[in-house]
């Protein structure tokens, strides 16, 4: 098990994690940047600030109770919701591959792809706003069309890693799907 | 390839004893069903085994060994293992063995036609039985439309579940039997069986049959020649109330047939019917209830006529404001004081019709109110039936001022057409030059000329009656969305989504456990529910949905020239 430091396109610092469970398992997590206490504090003493100014014009103490209970439901929300604490990805040989988001709330949302749907794991750029972007994706085999692809599935949305860290995820990923295509050969 | 066990996690503390499942070759797995324990006679295992293929459909088969020593590993043991394997036919002989209280098992795998084991890895997959058997997986729905095409490569971990599922057979068997066999499996403590689901089923049967009785006389005197005479059969049509009493009796009869579901999507229509129907009766009788209490009604029906004299002041102010100077317009003094009267004619026909029915209102209530006891969604059916027929007169208006625009309008083109010497060709369906006579272009003028004169009065009684029956329209809309609401949602799937999540399956996850070196990978699989929204989505019932037939251009093109609009359709009533 290893820690590696990275940079994430915008440029905020990520953690990535290797562990290798088994020969043809291996699980590759992106730690992505914290809640800065700062940026918390900062909003919600605007909210306030502005609920009592709204306050001290209209004299209504309903704005106060509204301002706090907007604050705390936002919070919640923002948590339960938006905020990505982790994202991995689970490589397991002839199983498949399961890429998971854990949030700052504790929730976990797991997609699990069957190694049969998987056709390949590239590294694609993507234009985004004004910059470039590299990103790593799953490509899905269309069963109608051998050739053909029937779904892109992007990986690390929240962290968005450069290109350094994706080459060792890439790599990673590359090796125990090298195994099992030349296992599924030799059958 | 990979060799994978699945092994259910409710045999791990079993007696050591064979290893009894089905293989998927395809895949190089071996799904474990049961464990059966020693003493075992072979060819009593044998003729179990065909039994339960013969039952199941699935091909169930000795797969290997378990032994589970609470002491030290026994040598002698382990060449009885193996010998075990030459009396049962399989390609491969998995052995797995457990020590004691660890964790980590000890796995390996003997090819028949080798004499030393392969050296591969193996991945034991941890499952819970009950639950992957009660599970339902459901594919995403890009792969459920193309499912013709990937038959055969089918999700792999689909036929796994469906092994699972099929094999109840299987697992019916527990330790108290006195048979020959002594299986270990989720169920072998004891088969599980609840006396109220028992009691429930003997007593659906009669109920379902007195339901259908009852029903199906109800249709034939729905069906009968009486109630097709020409103003019953118009007024039936009109009212939303028969048309939710009729997709209501469609559903129970859909629930007392006595035909048992074919499949699950067909089972779980049939419960969400029966529970939004309970629910719906449940508040259909909280509504009543409430109602009926403190004299409700009879203050209701004092309150309505005066509201109905107050609706008819209003539009008499209105009236008398148009036929004034309206927002500082100058109008037509003649067709102004025409319109105005005629309108207020009406309204005074309307007071006088509803004061002449005011002694009997609160017992038409009374016993109109009786009816929301078959549900809910008929107790807001008949309230919006009911402001329909109380804004009957607006609607009447709105015809009057629709239809005198729209004449104008279709004058006002004609003859705007002969003023420029154009004239429009029926046949062709195309607009052509023509040369008129000069008494004709000159009635022609002078005609065009009196109706743009007269249109801003017509536009403004127009616009005042296209409003207010567009507030009638909207209000009746938002009542006809709650009661779709209430007859679409599939309330029993949520609740099981809420409370036995691992019946409805988006698929698996994985979880790894604890491993050491040199033993084989151990993965814990688990179901992963569900969505909310894709369970709303997939099992959604079917409603008669009132939807807006119009997009918003052509709304807005047949409010400018005139048409009668009828914004909210109802799918299966003819398209005018």
């Amino acid at each position: 098990m290893e820690e590696q430091r990275f940079r994430s396109a915008s440029g905020e610092p990520i953690a990535l994690r290797r562990r290798q469970h088994s020969a043809s398992c291996r699980e590759l997590a992106v730690r992505c940047p914290r809640l800065q206490l700062r940026s918390l504090s900062a909003v919600t003493s605007a909210v306030w600030l502005a609920a009592y100014g709204l306050f001290a014009l209209s004299e209504n103490s309903m704005v106060l109770s509204a301002a706090i209970l907007i604050t705390l439901i936002g919070l919640i929300i923002y948590l339960h919701f938006v905020k990505v604490d982790q994202e991995s990805l689970l490589v397991i040989g002839s199983l498949g591959i399961q890429v998971t988001s854990s949030y700052a709330s504790g929730k976990e949302s797991t997609t699990f792809i069957e190694m049969g749907q998987v056709k390949d794991v590239v590294i694609n750029e993507a234009i985004h706003m004004q910059k470039v972007i590299y990103y790593l994706c799953i490509l899905l085999q269309d069963p109608g069309d051998p050739q053909g692809i029937s779904e892109v599935v992007p990986l690390f949305q929240s962290s968005k890693p450069r290109l350094d860290c994706l080459i060792e995820v890439y790599k990673s990923c590359q090796e125990i799907l090298e195994k099992g295509r030349a296992a599924s050969e030799v059958e | 390839m990979v060799l994978k066990v699945f092994f259910p996690s409710c045999c791990s503390s079993a007696e050591s004893g064979i290893l009894v499942g089905h293989w998927i070759s395809q895949q190089s797995s071996a799904v474990v069903l049961a464990v059966l324990h020693f003493p075992f006679i072979p060819v009593q295992v044998r003729k179990y085994l065909s039994q339960v293929q013969q039952v199941t459909q699935v091909s169930v088969s000795v797969l290997g060994s378990w032994t589970n020593s609470k002491q030290e590993k026994e040598e002698s043991l382990s060449q009885f293992l193996e010998d075990l394997g030459t009396l049962f036919s399989h390609e491969l002989w998995i052995q797995i063995s457990k020590e004691g209280d660890s964790k980590f098992w000890s796995c390996s795998a003997l090819q028949k036609h080798h004499s030393k084991p392969k050296e591969e890895e193996i991945i034991l997959v941890y499952y819970e039985q009950r639950k992957v058997m009660l599970c339902h997986l459901h594919p995403p729905l890009h792969t459920a439309a193309s499912a013709d095409h990937g038959a055969a490569d089918a999700s792999k971990l689909a036929a796994i579940f469906e092994t699972v599922a099929k094999s109840k057979m299987l697992f019916m068997t527990d330790r108290y039997d006195e048979g020959p066999i002594k299986l270990t499996h989720w169920q072998s403590d004891g088969v599980e069986a609840s006396i109220i689901v028992e009691l429930l089923k003997q007593a659906s049967v009669p109920a379902c049959m007195l339901l259908s009785f009852l029903l199906s006389l109800v249709s034939w005197i729905c069906r009968s020649r009486v109630l097709k005479f020409w103003p019953l059969c118009f007024l039936w049509s009109k009212l939303s109330t028969c048309e939710q009493l009729g997709h209501r009796l469609q559903h129970l009869q859909l629930i007392s047939s006595n035909k048992k579901a074919p499949n699950q999507t067909q089972q779980m229509r049939k419960a969400n019917i029966l529970v939004s129907l309970l629910l719906d009766v449940a508040l259909g009788l909280l509504l009543m209830s409430w109602l009926y209490r403190k004299n409700r009604i009879g203050h209701l029906a004092d309150t309505l006529i005066p509201v109905a004299d107050h609706v008819a002041e209003e539009l008499q102010d209105l009236l008398q404001w148009l036929m004034g100077a309206p927002a500082g317009l100058k109008m037509n003094r003649a067709l102004d004081q025409v319109l105005g009267r005629f309108f207020l004619y009406h309204i005074h026909l309307w007071i006088s019709y509803i004061h002449l029915l005011s002694p009997f209102i609160e017992m038409i209530l009374w016993y109109v109110a009786l009816s929301a006891c078959l549900g809910l969604t008929v107790a807001l059916c008949i309230l919006s039936d009911i402001i329909a027929l109380l804004t009957f007169h607006i609607y009447c208006f709105y015809v009057y001022g629709a239809r005198l625009y729209c004449l104008k309008i279709y004058g006002l083109s004609s003859l705007w057409r002969l003023f420029r010497g154009k004239k429009w060709n029926v046949l062709r369906q195309r607009v052509d030059s023509c040369s008129y006579d000069l008494d004709q272009l000159f009635i022609g003028t002078l005609l065009f000329t009196i109706l743009l004169f007269l249109l801003p009065t017509t536009a403004l009684y127009y616009l005042v009656f296209t409003l207010l029956r567009l507030l009638v329209v909207v209000v009746q809309g938002l009542l006809h969305l709650l009661v779709d609401l209430i007859n679409s949602l599939p309330l029993y799937s949520l609740l099981l989504r809420l409370c036995r999540s691992y019946r409805l399956a988006a698929g698996v996850k994985f979880r790894v456990l604890e491993q050491q070196e040199g033993k084989p990978l151990r993965l814990l699989m688990q179901i992963n529910p569900l969505s909310y929204g894709s369970v709303v989505q997939t099992y959604r019932l079917p409603t008669y949905s009132c939807y807006p037939k119009d997009s918003w251009t052509s709304l807005c093109k047949k409010l400018f020239l005139g048409e009668l609009i009828y914004p909210w359709k109802h799918k299966g009533e003819k398209q005018d």
